[in-house]
């Protein structure tokens, strides 16, 4: 069952990331990351985080993606032109991340052995849920960490404020 | 029927490259920054893969925080992109190129 789940959700995210990459348009685009982005949630629920998986939704497909909408209607943003820049890009981009993949995918699966397989119904028996384990971690061992990240968050709404506004 | 937990890095390394490609071949800079998000995702995944497999919390900590600052960067960035739509009139980023010459 979880095969089929990977197999599924595997494919929709690639297939959502290769019509990212064709799409001419950003709304396409960005609709095409949002499926990207859901089924990747399914993906980490079947490696039982449910947490990141719920957070992945609100936090990516939920506030991160529609703010991209939002910019890409609000600036009015047409189909993106071919130029040469882009050209000379194909040539070095294509082979490059052939590459990239070749080069990964050939360590991920030759060392296959060492990193071994998902349990998936074990870790749904399991008697700790993984909530309680994140909020453990989160809020009494990183407490600090995660305080800073709120000013972090604040600094940059200030900045996006400031850079986002009308020159007077 | 378990999946092997590299299957789930092979998955991982495919949306990366996607998003190297994406990011080099689109001349949009707002699907620029899209592809950026995608590569973020992308690692994010590996990290999941990985917390799964030694059985430790920190690795889904750690994703955690990479979503907490890839919120933030989106935001920023995004009132970059409207700063530099406003002052040049393009999204082209051929057309950015003040420094160029």
């Amino acid at each position: 069952m979880q095969l089929a789940l990977f197999i599924i959700f595997g494919l929709l995210a690639v297939a959502g990331a290769i019509n990212f990459l064709l799409q001419r348009h950003p709304i396409n685009s960005a609709l095409s990351l949002i499926v990207v982005m859901m089924s990747l949630a399914v993906l980490y629920w079947s490696l039982g985080a449910e947490f990141l998986a719920a957070a992945q939704v609100i936090v990516y497909s939920g506030a991160v993606m529609v703010l991209f909408v939002f910019v890409v209607m609000l600036l009015n943003a047409g189909e993106e032109e071919r130029t040469h820049g882009s050209r000379a890009a194909y040539f070095a981009g294509i082979p490059g991340a052939t590459a990239i993949f070749c080069l990964l995918s050939f360590v991920f699966l030759t060392n296959g052995k060492a990193f071994g397989s998902t349990d998936l119904i074990n870790h749904l028996t399991h008697t700790t849920n993984n909530i309680a384990e994140i909020s453990q971690v989160l809020f009494r061992d990183l407490l600090l960490p995660f305080e800073v990240t709120s000013v972090l968050i604040l600094v940059a709404i200030l900045g996006a404020v400031v850079l986002a506004r009308k020159e007077q | 029927m378990t999946v092997p937990i590299s299957y789930y890095l092979v998955l991982a390394a495919v949306l990366f490259s996607i998003g190297v490609a994406s990011f080099l071949i689109k001349r949009n800079i707002i699907t620029i920054f899209m592809s950026i998000e995608l590569m973020l995702n992308a690692v994010n995944l590996t990290f999941v893969a990985f917390a799964h497999m030694w059985h430790q919390i920190t690795g889904q900590i750690f994703v955690f925080f990479v979503m907490v600052v890839a919120a933030a960067e989106a935001a920023v960035g995004l009132a970059i992109i409207i700063a530099i739509f406003r002052t040049r009139r393009t999204l082209n980023v051929d057309q950015v190129n003040l420094l160029k010459n």
